[in-house]
């Protein structure tokens, strides 16, 4: 892998990132609402010197092309404001969540890759057997489901039928006091529900991928010679089938990161996690732009480190890309 | 068993044991979590009005009166207090060994400027306004000087209106309104901020200082934002909250009340006095004429709609004040269904062959205000209105159509506050038609009369004689019919039966929790 691949995959992100910006700033602002409005409706009313001063506050009686000059001044020093509605400094909001986000991402994602791979590569080994006739129906399942219908299923279930997971929230306030190893199994806990509702829909979708994939590789030749030379089944399919097979599996899980984030934003809202998700859609009803732009910032900037990334798992993945730029 | 069983079943035996452990902590007797869906901004309520601020804000900050369940005064910071003869001048006498969390002496001077900060900054400005100036002769006596009588002044000094800032802290030259101490406050209340998440927790722990001796009982207070109520619900049967106040779905109230652990009461909510309404522009050519709006009152069955559409949690509110206040008249018109009378009040009024009209709802529980929007519909074309229900995606597109008067009737809820002159006046007052302010008078109800009986009720010191002024005003106003009030807010509070002092006072849990307590053992 070249350092110059690199660099320049870098500049093409910091373009992209300004790209965004100055796009979500201007599709924001052309929501209808007055961020003064609803900030006055929350302190119970507003007299009209309290309004206008509420807009001169926030700046917000300042013409657009100016209020977009002053943002992008402010985010060039890294400074993504401060909310409207808390009137705290954004960077300080999305750090209280960004993690909870992440973890639920990550771990949904992972949950996703390895059940789905595995499942994929037990139907692949036999085309017409029971496994491949259920992976086949989950998948068209899968898909069809609304992450949000899978969520409030498993909160009905493991409310009132089993109650062993929690059904929100991500940590139990009665453990406040408790070692770090009690609360991280307390976060474990709760992360069952969110992440598995998560990670359905792209189950799906992976163990389908890795199916028609893996079925394509164990027809190719050298399949046929590993066999021959005597390796074993387990040998055959996960050490020489599927590391050719998982680059499409690869490409995918880069693609799908960002519907795994707009999908963290319903899971966030019914399962109660405090993540960015929820904090967006809260912001968006408040007209709070600088929070709205900071988490669509955010959300951004994780999406194009996850291109990146999947981009150099695939040079690593595949020795033939390695040379390119 | 095969291994993949096995391991399942290892899995389901740690999510048993994880859970087992936490409801085996839960019973911490010093702990009292409250779910709450309202999201507070900050914690300072000297700037901000609504309970989602109140809450937090009574218990972290002290102020010089409290009330008890009949209205009446009480001492907090205050230790006495002297309302002179004509009514324009109060004395308050604070007590001696108040402290603020970071251990510096309450003084006459912070009360002053706690006042000077909510007269000039607060949403509610009828509180103050009359205040001309604040003497503090010494550290512990404050002289509030009027420039008129004004009668509402006491219960503005209650806990969840007039919080006692200190001037060290917030007199530093901010603007009070985005103060950065409104998130990291200090007070001298019964508990001190812990911690705030925004939209997520605020935790309060107990205030070992505090001027009152053996109070407050409870170690901790923790406030969980849950905004699913679904979810909420689910903590509250699952023992995870203890509390849940201004729960106001029939649904959520109907399934909390079958929970053997839990009471649910519809006390503590007299001072708030939330009004559900349906508002008229009394402007629009089509609603100017007083018997169109009678005829719609006429129409509606508010019966139906608090016993069928609310399941019978709601209580019929008949005019602009809580029917709970000691100044509700309940001599005025309830508009009973007469259907015959509306169509007679319609052909009078030029609309015999019917009308279209549209209706705005607030977003918020949409059993409140979408399912009655929704029955008026069907209702009033009965007596031959055709109504078009006009929804708002959310608060900020509703309110931007109804303080530019740009509607015909719309759905609302609206607060009280105690006293008429904080929360009644702003509704009805020619002076309050302001365009773009929401919460206004954006009826544009103009009654030369109702006018003249407000200002004189806001300066009447005699009880009973404001009380003749404000029978007179529900009377004109019923008669008149800028609003048509339809209910009070079914606003209940479902808590933990063990606890003892749960909030049941005229601000329920929108004043100092420091009596509540676990049962010993």
């Amino acid at each position: 892998m070249s350092g110059s691949y690199l660099i320049k995959r870098l500049l093409w992100g910091v373009l992209l990132m300004a790209g965004v910006v100055v796009l979500n700033f201007l599709l924001i602002r052309l929501a209808p609402g007055d961020a003064a409005l609803v900030i006055a409706g929350e302190m119970g009313g507003a007299s009209e010197e309290m309004l206008a001063s509420i807009r001169k506050e926030y700046g917000l009686d300042r013409p657009l092309m100016v209020q977009l000059g002053l943002y992008l001044a402010d985010m060039a020093r890294l400074d993504f404001g401060q909310s409207f509605y808390f009137n705290q400094p954004v960077t300080g909001l999305i750090a209280q969540r960004v993690g909870a986000t992440i973890l639920l991402v990550i771990v949904a994602q992972l949950l996703a890759i390895f059940i789905g791979v595995v499942l994929g590569v037990l139907a692949a080994r036999n085309p017409g057997g029971p496994m491949s006739a259920f992976v086949s129906v989950f998948a068209t399942i899968g898909y069809a489901v609304p992450v949000f219908w899978t969520g409030i299923m498993l909160i009905i279930l493991f409310a009132s039928v089993l109650p062993i997971f929690p059904v929100e929230g991500m940590q139990s306030v009665k453990l406040r006091e408790a070692g770090i190893i009690v609360k991280s199994l307390d976060i474990l806990h709760h992360l069952v529900l969110p992440a598995f509702t998560l990670a359905v829909i792209y189950l799906a979708q992976y163990a389908r991928l890795s199916r028609a994939s893996m079925l394509e590789v164990l027809g190719s030749d050298y399949i046929r010679t590993a066999r021959a030379k005597g390796a074993s089944e387990a040998s055959v399919l996960f050490k020489h089938a599927l590391r050719n097979a998982a680059l499409p599996i690869l490409t995918v899980a880069g693609l799908q990161f960002g519907n795994l984030i707009s999908g963290a934003l319903l899971v966030e809202t019914v399962f109660n996690w405090p993540g960015m998700g929820r904090l967006a859609f809260d912001s968006i009803l408040r007209r709070d732009h600088p929070t709205i732009l900071g988490v669509l910032f955010f959300s951004a900037a994780m999406v194009v480190v996850a291109n990146l990334l999947t981009d150099l798992a695939y040079r690593f993945a595949d020795p033939r890309l390695r040379g390119r730029t | 068993m095969t291994r993949s069983m096995r391991a399942v079943g290892g899995l389901v035996a740690i999510a048993l044991a994880l859970g087992a452990f936490s409801s085996g902590v839960s019973a911490d007797g010093g702990r009292l979590v409250i779910a709450s869906t309202q999201v507070p901004r900050h914690l300072n309520g000297a700037v901000q009005s609504g309970i989602a601020t109140a809450m937090p804000s009574t218990q972290i900050f002290a102020s010089p009166l409290r009330y008890d369940e009949n209205w009446d005064p009480q001492p907090y910071l205050a230790k006495s207090w002297e309302v002179s003869g004509d009514g324009m001048k109060v004395t308050l006498n604070l007590v001696r060994n108040a402290l603020f969390h970071d251990g510096k002496p309450v003084r006459a001077a912070d009360v002053a400027f706690s006042i000077r900060t909510v007269r000039d900054n607060h949403p509610f400005k009828t509180m103050f306004e009359p205040v001309a100036s604040i003497d503090t002769p010494d550290d512990h006596t404050v002289v509030i000087n009027l420039d008129r009588p004004h009668p509402a002044l006491l219960l503005a000094l209650s806990p969840a209106l007039a919080p006692v800032l200190p001037e060290h802290v917030f007199g530093d030259g901010d603007d009070p309104k985005t103060h950065p101490a409104n998130s990291a406050p200090i007070g001298s209340g019964p508990f001190m901020l812990e911690e705030f998440t925004p939209g997520e927790a605020v935790v309060l722990k107990k205030n070992p200082n505090f001027f009152i001796e053996d109070r407050p009982r409870l170690d901790e207070i923790i406030i969980r934002i849950i905004k699913d109520p679904s979810a909420l619900l689910i903590a509250m049967e699952k023992g995870e909250a203890d509390m849940y106040p201004f729960m106001a779905g029939s649904q959520e109230i109907r399934r909390l009340e079958k929970v053997e652990r839990l009471a649910v009461t519809d006390q503590g909510y007299a001072a708030v006095g939330p009004i559900s309404w349906l508002a008229f522009n009394t402007r629009s050519p089509k609603l100017s004429d007083v018997r169109v709006r009678q005829a719609i009152a006429y129409a509606v069955d508010r019966d139906f709609i608090v016993k069928a559409l609310h399941r019978g949690v709601s209580k019929a509110q008949r005019g602009p004040i809580i029917e709970s206040s000691p100044f509700f008249d309940p001599s005025i018109p309830a508009y009973d269904v007469d259907l015959d009378r509306a169509r007679s009040l319609l052909a009078d009024a030029g609309f015999a062959d019917g009308m279209a009209l549209t209706v705005d709802y607030i977003p918020g529980p949409k059993e409140q205000q979408q399912t009655v929007a929704e029955y008026l519909k069907s209702q009033l074309k009965k007596v031959g209105i055709d109504i078009t229900v006009r929804a708002a995606p959310d608060f900020p597109t509703w309110s931007k159509r109804i303080s530019n008067h740009d509607f015909e009737l719309t759905m609302d809820v609206v607060f009280n506050w105690g006293d008429p002159v904080i929360g009644v006046h702003r509704t009805y007052l020619s002076t309050n038609i302001v365009k773009g302010v929401i919460w206004s008078n954006t009826q544009q109800y103009a009654n030369e009369r109702v006018d003249e009986l407000l200002n004189q009720a806001a300066v009447e010191t005699d009880p009973a004689k404001r009380k003749r002024l404000y029978a007179e005003f529900q009377r004109i106003v019923a008669g008149d019919l800028p609003i048509y009030w339809i209910n009070a807010m079914p606003y209940h509070t479902a808590y933990d039966k063990r606890l003892v002092n749960p909030p049941v006072g005229i601000w329920g849990a929108m004043h100092p929790l420091d009596r509540l307590e676990w049962p010993e053992g």
